[in-house]
């Protein structure tokens, strides 16, 4: 038996961990039915009837499997259609109910609760800890240590997506040995271009000259775009000047909810502001605007610079600002 | 060229919309009236608001109509809304026209009118033809230079600059200017019934952009937008002042755009459910429905990222009158604001700032007008130009 009650509802708005929970609730019935049928149903696009047609024996018999998607836009009739199968459960038929939240099918969703649906939440994965926490559970599950470090660098590297960060724990888990620390994620992230745009805005930002133009360089050789380079410095700028305009009294939380960005965030801005004023984060920031716009081809009749050039002398004329408020 | 004096003696109904604009009405009544004025490919240029479009549907109107564009029968009418028959219209959805679409359209144009004497394509950004690459332009100029004898395109743009030389060259070029104060708020008195003190507040601040002041005169929302955008220039004094500025402004022009949308996005919607003989009042549709209504929300969604970057430009249209208006102030010149209902700003920036410093604010909005044309990132555009803004403490 594979363990899986007849009525699971998956539910909360966290695409990848639904997508998890309703591969592993379909593998699991697999193991004991090898030719278990699949039925996948949009209860936002929904014929009336349908549920119950699925729902009813085949010829042959068999253990069928009906995933029931988008109840959160289901229509009138799908739910009425939800309930009455509720009310008379069919023998040889799991029924997954997936719902991403809101107030739409309430209804559905408590029935499906009060027969006794296995509940798998997924919640919404948003903020830098939840990111890390997920990652961190990712490898708890494939029984591999993580140190903090690599899976806060793996974060940064790819976090923006969580689809792509779990992806990534997964490839890690497949084709690494022993503790992931952060040489290992560098190793298979640091060519990435968040990764890469991260580490040079870092380096300039701190006024790290030589390293700054070595990673642009680095960046250059394995093909990254310089567009979203320019974007992590200027969205970087944009939280050093937001930081400094606040000034220096305050918790580093509180802050971090007035500005909408992470503590941790707020607390990096504020070390690195060190090195800086206002005027010449506005000159930078300025500098950066320029080198976005031509970048993408604009100022043509400036001769059409490449953009490796574009980003070099940028990168040069910040780490110079830097300098000078040294 | 001809002018005014020789405008004829009735001017048809189809034309009074088109105003300010008598040059041109009276060669496009010419054309109509007269075979050999005729010719198969026309381009309409003019800056935004001046109603190219307007004036490429009044003359398709004109040119079926049975006498020369009455204003009311059904040619007129229909050619005027882009729903007849012969008259396809293009408007560009995405940032660019595609070099497929542009195929279809010459394979189009190859085919006889079905109903009017005329078939007539309307372009409406034939900018757009060679924004990324000239092959949907060349493909283009293929059909020009092979003229189809009923078929007549009509192509609008900003300026000449704008369409690939050789397009210019096998058109006949017609252009529009900007119409006066007087007679945007003329024709928004008479055409869409506004006061005459808002009329006249409404083209004014448009700058004669004449969908704009219409938008203003009737939508209250609009108005308050354009005055927090307007007021918002005043209170840039430290960096920190012109990120949190860039950042409204940012918003403001989305939010516009978000409103601007959610009128025609419920208008398309309604049509389509009536195409499909579908019931608005229905609570839930039928899958077919369905499956058709989310094809249309996913075409208004990419529309969404080209209009909330026209809103922006407007903003920094509306942005730099501001600066205008000082340099008017501080010069004493007697023409009159365009934001005489902001006076307070504008004094506060002409008093703030010198002359020299006013002609850098407007150039650095002017910049940031080509970059967020040429693709830019707008938020990054706007605060590197709000740092040019800032008043001395
Ligand atoms: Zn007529």
């Amino acid at each position: 038996m594979s363990g899986v009650p007849p009525l699971v509802l998956i539910a909360g708005p966290e695409q990848v961990l639904a997508d998890r929970a309703l591969a592993q609730t379909v593998a699991a019935l697999r193991e004991g039915t090898p030719d278990l049928e699949v039925i996948r149903l949009q209860a936002g696009a929904y014929a009336p009837g349908q549920l119950a047609i699925e729902a009813s024996p085949s010829l042959f018999g068999g253990e069928k499997v009906i995933v029931l998607a988008d109840l959160d836009e289901a229509t009138d009739e799908a739910q009425l259609d939800t309930l009455d199968y509720l009310a008379a459960p069919q023998p040889d038929v799991t029924l997954i109910g997936i719902h991403r939240g809101g107030q739409k099918a309430k209804k559905v969703l408590d029935t499906f609760k009060k027969s006794g649906a296995r509940v798998i939440d997924a919640p919404a994965i948003k903020s830098d800890r939840d990111k890390v926490d997920f990652a961190m559970n990712e490898f708890r599950a494939g029984r591999r240590k993580a140190t903090r470090e690599a899976v806060q660098a793996l974060v940064d590297a790819v976090g923006s997506d969580v689809s792509e960060l779990a992806s990534a724990c997964q490839q890690l888990i497949a084709d690494t040995q022993g503790t992931i620390d952060e040489s290992v994620v560098a190793r298979y992230h640091g060519g990435k271009v968040e990764a890469t745009g991260f580490k040079v805005a870092d380096a300039a930002l701190a006024g790290r000259t030589s390293d700054a133009l070595a990673l642009l360089r680095h960046a250059v050789a394995v093909g990254v775009d310089p567009v979203p380079i320019v974007a992590n410095l200027a969205a970087q700028v944009r939280q050093l000047i937001r930081v400094g305009a606040a000034g220096r009294g305050g918790r580093s939380a509180d802050l971090a909810r007035e500005l909408g960005m992470a503590p941790w965030q707020v607390d990096k801005a504020r070390r690195t502001l060190g090195g800086w004023d206002g005027e010449s984060l506005g000159r930078v920031h300025r500098a950066l605007a320029a080198a976005d716009f031509e970048i993408k081809g604009g100022n043509r009749e400036g001769g059409g610079r490449d953009p490796h050039f574009v980003l070099e002398r940028t990168l040069l004329r910040v780490c110079g600002e830097h300098a000078n408020n040294r | 060229m001809s002018d005014a004096a020789a405008a004829p003696t009735a001017v048809r109904p189809i034309w009074a919309d088109l105003v300010g604009q008598e040059p041109t009405v009276t060669t496009l009544s010419q054309a109509v009236a007269d075979p050999a004025a005729m010719t198969h490919a026309w381009l309409f240029t003019g800056p935004p608001g001046s109603g190219r479009s307007t004036a490429a549907r009044a003359f398709a109107a004109a040119l079926l109509c049975p006498e020369q564009g009455c204003g009311q029968c059904r040619e007129c009418r229909t050619a005027l809304e882009g729903t007849h028959a012969d008259v396809e219209v293009v408007a560009t959805e995405g940032l660019s026209i595609k070099v497929d679409d542009v195929r279809d359209l010459v394979q189009l144009a190859a085919m006889r009118p079905s109903v009017g004497r005329w078939r007539i394509i309307i372009i409406e950004d034939a900018d757009r033809l060679s924004a990324y690459s000239e092959a949907p332009a060349n493909a283009l100029l293929k059909a020009l230079e092979e003229p189809v004898p009923r078929t007549v395109w009509m192509l609008c743009a900003p300026s000449v600059e704008d369409v690939m030389i050789t397009i210019r060259s096998r058109s006949r070029h017609v252009r529009l200017r900007t119409p006066s104060v007087e007679a945007v708020a003329g024709l928004l008195e008479r055409r869409d019934g506004v006061e005459p003190a808002m009329a006249r507040y409404a083209a004014r601040a448009a700058q004669s952009h004449i969908g704009m002041a219409r938008r203003l005169a009737r939508d209250e929302d609009a108005r308050i937008r354009r005055h927090d955008t307007i007021t918002r220039a005043a209170r840039i004094r430290d960096v920190g002042d012109a990120i949190d500025a860039a950042a409204d402004w940012h918003k403001i022009a989305t939010e516009e755009s978000g409103a601007s949308a959610a009128e025609r996005n419920a208008s398309e919607l309604r049509r389509l459910l009536e195409t499909l003989g579908a019931d608005p009042a229905a609570r839930t549709q039928p899958p077919h429905v369905r499956s058709q209504i989310n094809q249309l929300e996913k075409e208004q969604k990419s529309r969404a990222t080209r209009l909330a970057r026209d809103m922006i430009d407007r903003a920094l249209v509306d942005l730099f009158s501001v600066y205008r208006d000082a340099l008017v102030l501080r010069s004493r010149g007697r023409s009159p604001l365009i934001n005489e209902d902001s006076r307070a700003v504008v004094e506060q920036v002409a008093q703030s700032l010198s002359d020299e410093r006013l002609l850098l604010a407007m150039e650095s909005i002017g910049t940031a007008r080509e970059r967020i044309a040429h693709n830019a990132a707008p938020l990054l555009a706007l605060e590197a130009m709000a740092l040019d803004l800032r008043l001395p403490r």
